[in-house]
């Protein structure tokens, strides 16, 4: 029995393993951090949020401050997916995001059935959104008082 | 004087110290207790019987009728900007206090505070022979210390007495905007003080007789700059209440006391239950996240706010203790009550947006913070802008929550990355064009872009991060109003984005200048200009940085007079990087702005937010990233270098062979340049903040608080339950 626990990342109950969800890579024990058996690079914010003002006018353009942000990007070990992003101060710990009760988990998904692809839930708060927009396209275009919009 | 004093002793001296009561301030029984009260006799006793569901719905039908009725009232005829876009509430509680239910289209974050100041008349007020509680009887209120979001917003509060027992309190709130504060529109960045921060209303009687007490709205008149609009917008709130009042009148006439003090707590105590059950569909153990907040709108700073949820069964505990502690003479800090109500919109908003909007949903829900932390800060300290911690309270669930709900085999809503949540509008103040004094501000802080979601891009400027119900409002009725002009609004702003397999929808730039005043000026109160805050899930790319860019020592209206041709397209960058103005003082600039005058012409600009990115760039269909050159959200060295693909330029056609080979290869470099986790570690982790950067909060561990300004040569280290509030020079 496998348990989706991210985009990329599941959890083995037989075995007790952090896996990659896109090549199968076994990361490291499920009662651990998953990070451990991943890759990291310390990204300058810069090369992906690029400065759009002309640095030479301008000290502040966009891009986040090197010196007070940075992108900690985590792979797979095996196929490259990124599979973290994670923006911290310079120096500052990882954090330990996901911390889960294996043994809870096996309990919870004794009597589950297996997932291999998360379901997508409704988006209500668009939805709603959505619908305020059509009440509100209606309410100024649809009353009859003659206007022209 | 001796220590062991008898129990009649006791009783003597408790009901001395009652009775005596210097001052009742914001009280800690009420402020800290966000949860349900028991039930009361009579709820017992109703519930006990037993209750028909399909009278229960129908009557809650007539109830949410009732309060969209009076809501709509508010919205129509409130005179203030707020009130325009529906930045208000009108509830019903219970007699003990309880929110049972606001209205459909009422902002959330209303439903998990406005019951403080009631709570707070039940306690003192009904007593009370010199204030008393009579039917007819109305109450105001704003001081946020007893509840509320923040000051800008002033309720009406009524009870309903029927067949001369209390049986419920309505409610009307209303975002008024001024509030007689030091800098205009309510939310001044400057206040130093708690006394800085304008008129603060605790709970206090109003009306009498369903009349507005002339004397008393005369004096809160002298109180704001904006005495019409004081006055308009209590009368608005009083007859929306007097009219939900009319209606629930109807319900009693027709269905009984029993039917609706029943349905009120029954719809809590449904909502508390299916709250549980939700939490205990989530696997137990703990997700993290953490938040930094990079200015105090007077200086860049770095705070933190640290996250951890723990679930166990059906309890969640969410434990916020690490965080930076509160400055005492800086507007950035919040009470915990405001901060919770805020959590609450969170969750309705992201996490599961169909649970019925009440207090009920926080209710089981275990919070922990320290005392006198930026979240939970109290005393003298000035609040005034608690909307960037309160913002950071919306989103603090998405990225924890993801990952609790991903494995949950019944989903209630998409899973997504976080809302850009910053408060990116202009506040503004001054002279109006035709000669009154105002300050308030505008609507397009309602178009945060929203994050991405597992499968699809996020929604352009969606909505504020505290309602999804709110509307962008009208800048035509604005500019009748105020000599506020926009040379550029709601143009979506090109390659600010929230990258990953899905982005995060976008936000609209906003360019304003001011005509025809004599003294006009704006404020602006975002942080984001250093670190960027809409945070990115499962491997997406946050929001970028966001600046405010001003053209100084110009008047446009002239320029343009002069070559009507000066500026074709009123776009930032273009602006900014071309300089077409000739003789413009031309900066960039920190999101934090404490009220400046704007000379007509002059022009201010700053940007609504993306929403962060979900899952990995190069997981990105290449078709999408055609989509979004089409529509010019984005430029091509950007598509190329973050989502590696390979296409012809002119005809947007993609080379599928090569991209594959491309991204093939982006991988295998991204292999070559990682470093296994244990490695890197040794070589990233400091045992301390970086010594140049002013830091606040914890480190590597939640109970050590850093407070660090090199400006000041502060460097302190403080235990976590013992922390004290840091002033800045």
């Amino acid at each position: 029995m496998k348990v989706l626990i991210t985009e990329y990342l599941r959890i083995n109950l037989d075995t007790e393993q952090w896996e990659c969800r896109r090549c199968g890579h076994v990361h490291g024990s499920a009662r651990d951090n998953y990070k451990k058996g991943l890759l990291v690079y310390d990204r300058d914010p810069r090369e992906i949020h690029k400065p759009l003002l002309d640095p030479k006018k301008y000290a502040r353009t966009y891009s986040p401050d090197p010196k007070w942000c940075r992108i900690l990007e985590y792979y797979c070990s095996s196929c490259g997916t990124m599979v973290e992003a994670e923006y911290l101060p310079p120096g500052h710990p990882p954090l330990h995001d996901i911390e889960l009760d294996i043994d809870a988990l096996k309990l919870q998904w004794k009597d589950r059935k297996e997932v291999t692809e998360p379901t997508v839930g409704p988006d209500l708060a668009l939805e709603k959104v959505k619908n305020n927009r059509a009440l509100h396209a209606e309410h100024h275009h649809g009353h009859g008082h003659g206007h022209k919009h | 004087m001796h220590d062991n004093i008898s129990a009649e002793e006791q009783v003597l001296l408790d009901k001395f110290l009652a009775d005596n009561q210097l001052w009742l301030g914001p009280d800690p029984e009420i402020m800290r207790n966000h949860s349900l009260t028991p039930r009361s006799k009579m709820e017992d006793e109703i519930l006990k019987q037993g209750l028909d569901p399909h009278q229960v719905h129908h009557v809650r039908g007539l109830i949410n009728a009732a309060l969209s009725e009076a809501f709509e009232m508010c919205n129509q005829m409130g005179a203030a900007p707020g009130a325009k876009w529906g930045d208000l509430v009108t509830g019903i509680y219970t007699a003990q206090g309880d929110l049972a239910m606001i209205a459909p289209h009422g902002i959330i974050a209303f439903a998990a505070c406005c019951f403080y100041p009631v709570r707070f008349i039940v306690k003192n007020w009904i007593d009370d022979p010199t204030v008393g509680v009579r039917d007819g009887d109305g109450f105001i209120h704003n001081d946020a210390r007893y509840g509320g979001v923040h000051n800008t917003d002033q309720s009406m509060m009524m009870p309903l007495f029927y067949k001369g027992e209390l049986i419920c309190w309505l409610s009307a709130t209303i975002h008024e905007g001024e509030n007689g504060a030091c800098e205009p529109g309510g939310m001044p960045a400057a206040a130093e003080s708690k006394y800085d921060e304008g008129i603060k209303m605790s709970p206090f009687k109003v009306v009498e007789n369903f009349q507005l007490k002339r004397d008393l709205v005369t004096f809160l008149q002298n109180s704001v700059r904006d005495p019409k609009l004081q006055l308009e917008d209590m009368k608005v709130k009083l007859h929306a209440v007097m009219r939900l009042r009319d209606r629930i009148t109807a319900i009693l006439d027709q269905f009984g006391r029993d039917a609706l003090v029943g349905t009120l707590r029954t719809h809590l105590e449904d909502t508390e239950k299916e709250m549980r059950r939700r939490i205990r569909e989530m696997p137990d153990g703990t997700t993290r996240v953490l938040q930094f907040m990079d200015s105090s709108l007077r200086e860049n700073c770095l705070q933190k706010i640290s996250l951890a949820i723990t679930v166990k069964g059906d309890r969640l505990i969410m434990d916020f203790r690490g965080t930076a502690p509160q400055f005492m003479n800086r507007a950035v800090n919040t009470n915990i009550a405001s901060f919770k109500a805020a959590l609450c919109t969170g969750l309705l908003q992201n996490v599961w947006p169909d649970l019925p909007h009440t207090m009920a949903v926080l209710s089981p829900i275990e919070i922990l913070s320290d005392r006198n932390s930026i979240i939970d800060a109290e005393g003298e300290m000035p609040q005034a802008m608690s909307l960037m911690p309160l913002f950071k309270a919306c989103v603090a669930w998405t990225i924890p929550m993801a990952k609790f709900n991903y494995s949950v085999p019944t989903k209630y809503s998409a899973i997504i990355a976080s809302q850009y949540d910053q408060a990116a509008t202009f506040i503004y103040g001054g002279l109006t064009q035709h000669g009154d004094v105002t300050g308030n501000f505008c609507s397009d802080i309602n178009g945060n872009g929203q994050g991405a979601r597992s499968h699809a891009d996020g929604e352009h400027s969606i909505s504020p991060v505290f309602g999804f119900m709110c509307d962008s409002g009208e800048h035509e009725i604005n500019e009748e109003d105020t000599p506020i002009i926009r040379l550029g609004a709601q143009r979506l702003a090109k390659d600010r984005i929230g990258f990953g397999k899905y982005r995060g929808g976008m936000g609209y730039e906003q360019i304003a200048t001011a005509r025809g005043s004599g003294m006009w000026g704006f404020m602006t109160g975002c942080e984001g200009s250093k670190f960027p805050s809409a945070q990115g899930l499962f491997g997406g790319y946050s929001c970028p940085s966001y600046q405010l860019l001003k053209i100084k020592g110009i008047n446009v209206f002239e320029e343009l007079r002069k070559n009507p041709k000066v500026v074709e397209v009123f776009d930032i960058v273009k602006l900014m990087n071309e300089q077409p103005i000739p003789g413009g003082k031309y900066s960039s600039n920190d999101m934090g702005m404490t009220f400046e005058l704007c000379n007509e012409g002059e022009i201010y600009m700053i940007c609504q937010g993306a929403g962060g990115g979900y899952g990995d760039v190069i997981e990105r269909d290449p078709a999408l990233v055609m989509k979004d050159l089409q529509e010019d959200l984005m430029s091509h060295d950007i598509a190329r270098d973050i989502y590696q693909v390979v296409y012809d330029e002119a005809t947007l056609v993609v080379d599928e062979a090569a991209t594959q080979q491309r991204r093939a290869d982006y991988r295998k470099a991204r292999l070559a340049r990682g470093k296994p986790f244990d490695q890197f570690c040794k070589a990233w982790v400091t045992p301390e903040p970086p010594k140049d950067i002013p830091y606040f909060g914890s480190w590597d561990d939640t109970t050590k608080i850093h407070a660090q300004n090199p400006a000041i040569g502060l460097n302190v280290v403080m235990d976590a339950t013992q922390i004290q509030g840091v002033f800045m020079p």
